[in-house]
């Protein structure tokens, strides 16, 4: 049995790198054995692809984009196809996990310096994923057809329309329609489900190659491969992912689905927040609904677009909060060359970097929950605070990151 | 590093507490039990017989009705008028445009209405109809003002009229309460009308949602195996990491 | 390397918990692709759709074929004169399985007019070669089909032929005879498809 199994896999191996890409990325790829509770989004980050895109594929077949058909074609899937509702649910709870796993995955990759030389391409790879990943979940969001699919789209596409000179010429050739209508569903429903999904698959398989190649970060923000056993070359503090990190990343998935599980199944709304109370009343392109907010991922940001209520150099405040909102997520791609800090882990780092992250992180779910607020003028006041302070931790970083107080970084990791 | 993650923990929850201070008028708790399948036989009864002239419930088919423990042929000899069959969506025979002229705006499709809505918010509506000599229908609604939709149970509840009172705050300020009063009683009783409205409420989220008894049953089958494989892989986990610690 | 010093042999405990975990996982991944291949049979709009039909006959004249569409398929309805049931007869040495010995039929159909009522044939209107819908021919002898044509159905697609029961000819590219579905008389004139039984109607 054994040697006909051997047969086999030797006559693949002499036409497809089998073995070999298994030794690789799995039995011979060396991570660092400190990992800790951060390091599981990656792989859970996977799993949630996988999710959408298996439900994806089974809710296609159901849905009908066409602005008269799509709302009742969604309540058809909840109704009548067989365990349309938790294909359906699946989909909503991952789109909004996504997000979860990946914000924790960035914030890691915050913490630990993971996008520090030589790892600067392997970030800005995950900056396209990360892109990719809110047009995926902007498109998605519009298919439902309800009132805040319907609403929500306008405000983002009303964006294109201000850009100067040729904003109008391009929101209609976005839209196909003088405003957002079936042409724009139909469009938004291909983009979906077939151009950006394949992009991501794509950006997620160059993400892990890259990962490969320059290998794991880890909470100590050393490299392993600088410290090789000069007999075997194998990193002396590394340990073969695959037994060790598969069963320890198969333990997070189970955690993973306990969560994920228990809100399918016992709370799909998630009080609004993952599916919105608005979005049960299909569009009506006549009527906004009284209160209108992005879903929660999209929150910070559209904080920041409000936030700018003057002209500033003879450009539109409109205009500026716009640039502010897409400033607020371009921005990340800079982190590599903003961080001048000698160490990259925060356990190295001096109490400046701790502070301003700290800050950083605060001035996040401020503006996430100012998001979701009617703006009242104390609230536009807060959201100008904390949209300073977020963009301080970036714009300064170059300072405070040099004359911060950091500790020796230790040669081998800690246990 | 532990300092972070408690501060991460204690920002999850801004949002929720301030969530929960919400809207200006106080919503009555609707005393529903979605596992009640006689409540919820009541309250479709109400349903067809009152709510179905105007509005509709497409995407809902009567023979989904079985969930709520009604065979076909009641359903078909009970609840359908409109001599649809069994497997048909519930529609209703009101045009739209019609509709429209006669109330200004179309009546909303009830199927998801609950969950727009809420169970608690359509609990309050239907109780708050007052006389309003000023609007076209003759009927106001304390909890959505100029509501197109005249007090279709008025028979049942009676007609209650506004009442203002002007009431002090106590730190020198005054303010407005409104309140309902009944003048003229209806063939039911406060209590008796409260009930009648919580059946067609209940029926409403069952409506909103018909999977959802199922969803939560084999919701706790899935999450009874899951613990059982958190056991199994931390296990697994736990036994090979011992080479590494 | 500290996780080779230490590294134990395959021991039985580990050997227990990947077996007991793979099993585990082959039960959960059975459990999540259900749903899934569920959720692609016919839905309760399909079911809906396919609901039995309820055919008024009273219209019905001998030799007419009436057409009715139940679960998107036509079904016949022929009333058979006197003449094209005694030619029925005549025929069964031409014919695959003269007494629709193969299941094509439910058992109250089971009989030489393959039908409850002798005249009504009802009989779905699909070849049993690659689904065409054959043509009724009820003329006798017509120079394309031979002078033995006693009436019956043929398939223009690649010319299978049947006789005025549905049953098949030999030598024809089709290998039974049409089906007869599931039907039932509600009263003389009113005639059930799609069901023989008043409780699933």
């Amino acid at each position: 049995m054994s040697k006909r199994l051997d047969a086999m896999s030797n006559w693949i191996d002499a036409r497809f790198p089998m073995t070999s890409t298994w030794k690789a990325h799995l039995t011979e790829y060396y991570a660092p054995k400190n990992f800790n509770f951060w390091y599981y989004f990656g792989s859970l980050a996977m799993l949630v692809l996988v999710n959408q895109l298996l439900t994806g594929i089974f809710l296609t077949m159901n849905y009908k984009p066409d602005a008269s058909l799509a709302f009742a074609s969604v309540e058809y899937i909840m109704r009548d196809v067989e365990f349309g509702w938790l294909i359906r649910y699946m989909h909503s709870t991952g789109a909004s996990m996504f997000f979860v796993v990946v914000y924790l995955h960035m914030f890691r990759g915050m913490m630990y310096g993971s996008y520090r030389k030589p790892r600067e391409l392997l970030w800005l790879i995950g900056m396209g994923i990360f892109f990719v990943l809110m047009m995926l979940a902007f498109t998605g969001y519009i298919l439902p057809w309800g009132q805040m699919s319907y609403w929500g789209a306008q405000v983002i596409v009303s964006m294109i329309g201000a850009i100067p000179v040729i904003g109008q010429s391009l929101s209609n050739w976005i839209l196909g329609d003088f405003m957002l209508s079936d042409a724009a569903l139909n469009r938004f429903f291909a983009y979906h489900v077939v151009t950006l999904p394949v992009l991501l698959v794509t950006l997620v398989f160059v993400h892990i190659v890259a990962l490969h190649e320059v290998g794991s970060n880890n909470p100590d923000g050393i490299e392993i491969k600088a410290n090789k056993d000069p007999v075997t070359h194998i990193p002396v503090d590394g340990i073969p992912f695959h037994p060790y990190y598969t069963v320890k990343d198969i333990f997070g998935v189970v955690v993973f689905l306990i969560v994920f599980c228990g809100i399918i199944f016992f709370m799909p709304e998630m009080g609004g927040y993952f599916l919105e109370y608005n979005n049960f009343i299909p569009a009506n392109t006549l009527q906004t609904p009284d209160h209108i907010a992005p879903v929660w991922y999209f929150t910070p940001y559209y904080s920041m677009l409000r936030a700018v209520t003057v002209n500033f150099l003879w450009v539109d405040a409109k205009i500026w909060g716009i640039v502010l909102m897409g400033g607020s997520v371009a921005i990340f791609a800079l982190l590599p060359w903003l961080d001048r800090s000698p160490v990259k882990s925060i356990r190295y780092k001096g109490p400046y970097f701790k502070i301003a992250l700290t800050l950083f992180v605060i001035s996040v779910f401020v503006l996430g929950w100012l998001g979701t607020k009617s703006p009242t003028p104390l609230y536009t006041l807060l959201a100008q605070i904390f949209t300073v302070i977020y963009f301080a931790f970036f714009v300064l970083m170059p300072w405070y990151s040099k004359i911060d107080k950091t500790k020796t970084e230790p040669t081998r990791v800690k246990e | 590093m532990r300092k972070i993650t408690s501060i991460l923990c204690i920002l999850c929850l801004v949002p929720l507490v301030a969530f929960a201070s919400g809207p200006e008028m106080k919503l009555d708790k609707a005393p529903i039990d979605p596992s009640d399948k006689i409540s919820l036989q009541r309250g479709v009864r109400t349903f067809v017989n009152y709510c179905m002239t105007c509005h509709s419930a497409e995407y809902m088919r009567y023979n989904r009705l079985r969930d709520i423990g009604l065979t076909e042929n009641q359903i078909s000899e009970n609840l359908i008028f409109t001599g649809q069959k069994v497997g048909e969506l519930m529609t209703t025979a009101m045009k739209k445009k019609d509709a429209k002229q006669w109330f200004g705006v179309a009546p909303p499709d009830l199927s998801v209405i609950a969950r727009s809505r809420g169970a608690d918010w359509l609990y309050t509506y239907l109780r708050k109809f007052y006389r309003d000599e000023t609007t076209a229908t003759g009927w106001n609604n304390l909890l959505f003002d100029k509501v197109a939709m005249p007090h279709v149970l008025y028979q049942l509840q009676g007609g209650q009229s506004l009442v203002v009172k002007t009431v002090d705050d106590g730190h020198g300020g005054q303010h407005e309460v409104k309140e309902l009063k009944l003048d003229t009683p209806g063939a039911l009783s406060k209590t008796e009308y409260d009930l009648y409205i919580a059946d067609l409420v209940n029926f409403l989220v069952y409506l909103g949602e018909p999977a959802a008894t199922k969803r939560v049953q084999l919701g706790i089958i899935v999450m009874l195996f899951l613990f059982g494989m958190l056991g199994l892989t931390y296990a697994l986990k736990h036994e090979f990491w011992k080479d590494i610690h | 390397m500290a996780y080779m010093d230490k590294k134990k042999e395959m021991n039985s405990r580990r050997r227990f918990l990947i077996t007991a975990t793979s099993i585990a996982g082959g039960i959960a991944s059975a459990a999540v692709a259900t749903p899934f291949v569920l959720s692609m049979m016919p839905s309760e709009r399909a079911k809906a759709a396919g609901a039995p039909v309820e055919v008024d006959i009273s219209k019905l004249e001998p030799g007419m074929l009436l057409l009715v569409e139940w679960r998107g398929k036509v079904v016949w309805i022929l009333d058979r004169t006197p003449e094209m049931l005694a030619n029925l007869k005549k025929l069964e040495e031409q014919l695959a399985d003269p007494k629709s010995e193969k299941d094509q039929q439910p058992q109250y159909a089971q009989n030489e007019t393959r039908s409850i009522k002798p005249e009504i044939l009802v009989v779905e209107g699909v070849c049993t070669h690659l689904g065409c819908s054959p043509v009724y021919r009820k003329d006798i002898a017509p120079a394309d089909l031979g002078a033995d044509w006693l009436g019956g159905f043929f398939c223009p697609c690649h010319g299978s032929k049947f006789d005025l029961a549905g049953r098949v000819y030999k030598h024809v590219p089709a290998p039974t005879n049409l089906v007869v579905p599931p039907h039932m008389y509600l009263s003389d004139n009113l005639l059930l498809v799609g069901s023989d039984s008043k409780e699933s109607a």
